[in-house]
């Protein structure tokens, strides 16, 4: 089946592998109750009310479900964080992906809108969160209004509210929508946003939500992607889930692969163990780069990751191995550069973005990123000189002390960086614009140089009798 | 210059209702008060700064922050054309020039019958489909010079009224708790006991 059926999903395509968030994308009308009962919806709440909680929070902690935003840190262990005794708790679910290349959540949304409802609920019986927000994009009217039409059925049906299933257990989930940032897809920001303020990082620490969030009480902030994993694993148990994948990298994650690849799309692939180069090449994924053209570069991660070139093709999406290597796993996107591609502008698309996105707070960020938008841009229209280029790496240091990530490459006998750097900003996001320059600079220098202006010493020449 | 409607300050205090804490509620009232005029207007901040308990000025430091939110009048369809990598890799800035001449305005500016505002847009998250773009934040995808020359002529001819409504208007459906089913938000300073069902003991 491939997603051009489907108006909303196009570039999904399922393949032979196990599917544990994507099981309904193949019906038409996957976003309603009546399909999502059809197809053991609500069953796996039904499973966790008929067992006391802290047997369903050590069930996730046993799966080891890890975070499918960004950061990967293991919901379970997540949701221990939170201080004891201490009451009300909360959840906050991040539906504000935005992060350049990821597309997922948004077809979480749109596409299985009760499974996300479920995976809410299941959540909050376990970690006993008094009350849900699901925040979610403000650009995304569809994905709103599949899961409002969606909250309301289950309110009208007893999934949702008070006495849910006739059980001591009671819930609001209330939909919350944003208004167009980036960055209020940080964590901190996220809550400042949801208290009616600018969406701005909070000072750190404390390091999570958990211990300090929405309203100073403890807060639970998951990903779209992994509470959407909870249903499956309720009705299949933790061993099933631990039995795809790795140890370190158990169940399935969704990717998006765009650029130029033969057949860009979206797909649920096995974790730790499925490589780039199945991805790229595979068959059942993209299926080569366009027009047979050799490939450049790829971005990895998420817009904010440093980037890999065919040299680490082989790694598998596993984060102990790509850490390593110089970047990271982020939120399953991936941006494929073939032998065309103008690489200081691409990294320019970039860079732009975290500049514009940056929030203003952190110094680095604010006044780091624009400098690096205002550099590059002058370099790739043909302005630039060598003296730019040290500049742009002097403005990184600003931001990201000390050596920056970046990948080995052996035709250039240089070798990876370690992923993660230090930094002097609260989040991710003037990191996160250096990044691509850093890399682009780093792996691709001589297109940098091609475009200097160089200076040369104008001979004046005495005019004399 | 209008505040809220009769009918919109029902909506707004059901939507105030939902939160601990009533300051949550702004950003959706401010999405509310675009639905109502096209843009957000000074004296609705002010209203939104009455319901739920904040200064206009702090209203309009929240609302500045969120790129949605416009303060004069944009036109009646706006136009986001991504320019973040995947899009720009795949033909966004052809796309973006082409957009420019058929309108005759440039990026961030609206024609003189304030039909069509034109914006560079960050990432949305169809990265798989470049180039996009959205209109009044419905999607267009994989989309040619030709195609938006389609789509132009179907807006200005008034052929996807049903598909896109006015700028200001997000999502046409709306959350609604059916007052007995609703369990009400409770600030959260009168909270001091865990949940119910936190007993160790199965809640069914």
């Amino acid at each position: 089946m491939t997603g051009g059926t489907w108006p909303h999903a196009p570039g999904f395509y399922v393949g032979d592998r196990p599917q544990v968030v994507t099981s309904r994308f193949q019906y038409e009308d996957s976003y309603t109750l009546e399909r999502y009962l059809a197809t053991d919806g609500y069953k796996g709440l039904r499973s966790a009310l008929a067992r006391p909680a802290n047997e369903i929070h050590d069930e996730v902690k046993n799966a080891t479900v890890l975070g499918r935003g960004g950061a990967g840190f293991p919901a379970g262990n997540k949701w221990g964080l939170m201080p004891q005794g201490v009451w009300p708790r909360y959840l906050v679910v991040n539906g504000d992906e935005s992060e350049p290349g990821t597309y997922k959540d948004r077809l979480l949304m749109e596409r299985d809108p009760h499974q996300l409802i479920e995976g809410c609920l299941i959540a909050s019986y376990a970690a006993g969160l008094s009350q849900c927000f699901l925040y979610i994009r403000g650009e995304m009217a569809l994905a709103q209004e599949r899961v409002a039409a969606a909250l309301n059925e289950a309110y009208a049906a007893g999934y949702v509210g008070k006495n849910i299933l006739g059980s001591k257990f009671s819930l609001d989930i209330v939909l919350h929508w944003g208004a167009g940032a980036y960055v209020v897809g940080e964590e901190t920001a996220l809550i400042e946003s949801l208290e009616g303020n600018r969406g701005m990082p909070r000072l750190k620490p404390p390091y999570f939500p958990a211990a300090n969030g929405l309203y100073g009480q403890p807060t639970i902030v998951n990903n779209v992607e992994t509470l959407a994993n909870l249903p499956w694993l309720l009705n299949n148990g933790a061993a099933a889930y631990t039995a795809i994948g790795t140890a370190t990298s158990p169940g399935t994650r969704m990717v998006a692969v765009s650029g130029h690849v033969n057949r860009p799309g979206v797909f649920e692939i096995i974790n730790g163990i499925t490589t780039f180069r199945d991805l790229l090449y595979g068959d059942e994924f993209c299926q080569g780069i366009r027009n047979g053209n050799e490939l450049k570069a790829f971005v990895p991660g998420g817009g904010s990751a440093p980037w890999f070139t065919p040299d680490q093709l082989d790694l598998p999406f596993e984060a102990s191995q790509v850490g390593p290597a110089g970047s990271m796993l982020g939120s399953g996107a991936i941006m494929v550069m073939d032998s065309t591609t103008d690489i200081p502008r691409a990294a320019l698309t970039l860079t732009r973005f975290y500049a514009h996105e940056s929030c203003g707070k952190c110094t680095p960020c604010r006044e780091g990123g624009t400098w690096l938008e205002r550099i590059l841009s002058r370099v790739v229209d043909g302005k630039g000189t060598d003296a730019d280029l040290d500049q742009i790496f002097e403005v990184g240091e600003s931001i990201c002390p000390g050596a920056f990530p970046h990948a080995s490459n052996e035709k250039l006998g240089i070798a990876a960086v370690p992923f993660p750097y230090r930094m002097n900003t609260i989040c991710f996001v003037g990191p996160s614009a250096y990044a691509p320059v850093h890399s682009a600079l780093t792996l691709f220098r001589s297109e940098f140089d091609a475009r200097i202006v160089k200076r040369t010493m104008i001979k004046v020449t005495a005019v004399s009798e | 210059m209008a505040r809220l409607t009769d009918e919109n300050i029902r909506l707004a205090q059901e939507i105030i209702g939902r939160y601990p804490k009533p300051r949550s509620a702004t950003i959706p009232l401010l999405h509310l008060a675009q639905e109502q005029d096209g843009y957000v207007t000074n004296d609705a901040m002010a209203h939104i700064g009455e319901l739920v308990g904040a200064s206009s000025a702090e209203v309009f430091g929240t609302a500045s922050f969120y790129e949605m939110f416009k303060f004069e009048p944009v036109g009646k369809y706006l136009i986001n054309i991504c320019g973040t990598m995947s899009c720009a890799l795949l033909g966004a800035e052809e796309l973006m020039h082409h957009a420019e001449e058929r309108l005759g305005i440039k990026m961030g500016s609206t024609t003189a019958d304030g039909q069509f505002t034109l914006e560079r847009a960050e990432c949305q998250a169809a990265c798989t489909e470049a180039p996009c773009l959205q209109v009044n934040y419905r999607y267009r995808y994989r989309v040619t010079p030709g195609q938006l020359d389609t789509l132009i002529d179907d807006l200005s001819a008034g052929k996807l009224v049903s598909e896109i409504p006015a700028h200001g208007v997000v999502a046409s459906v709306r959350q609604h708790i059916p007052a007995d089913r609703g369990v009400g938000a409770v600030a959260p300073e009168t909270v001091t006991e865990n949940p119910v069902w936190l007993d160790g003991k199965a809640a069914l």
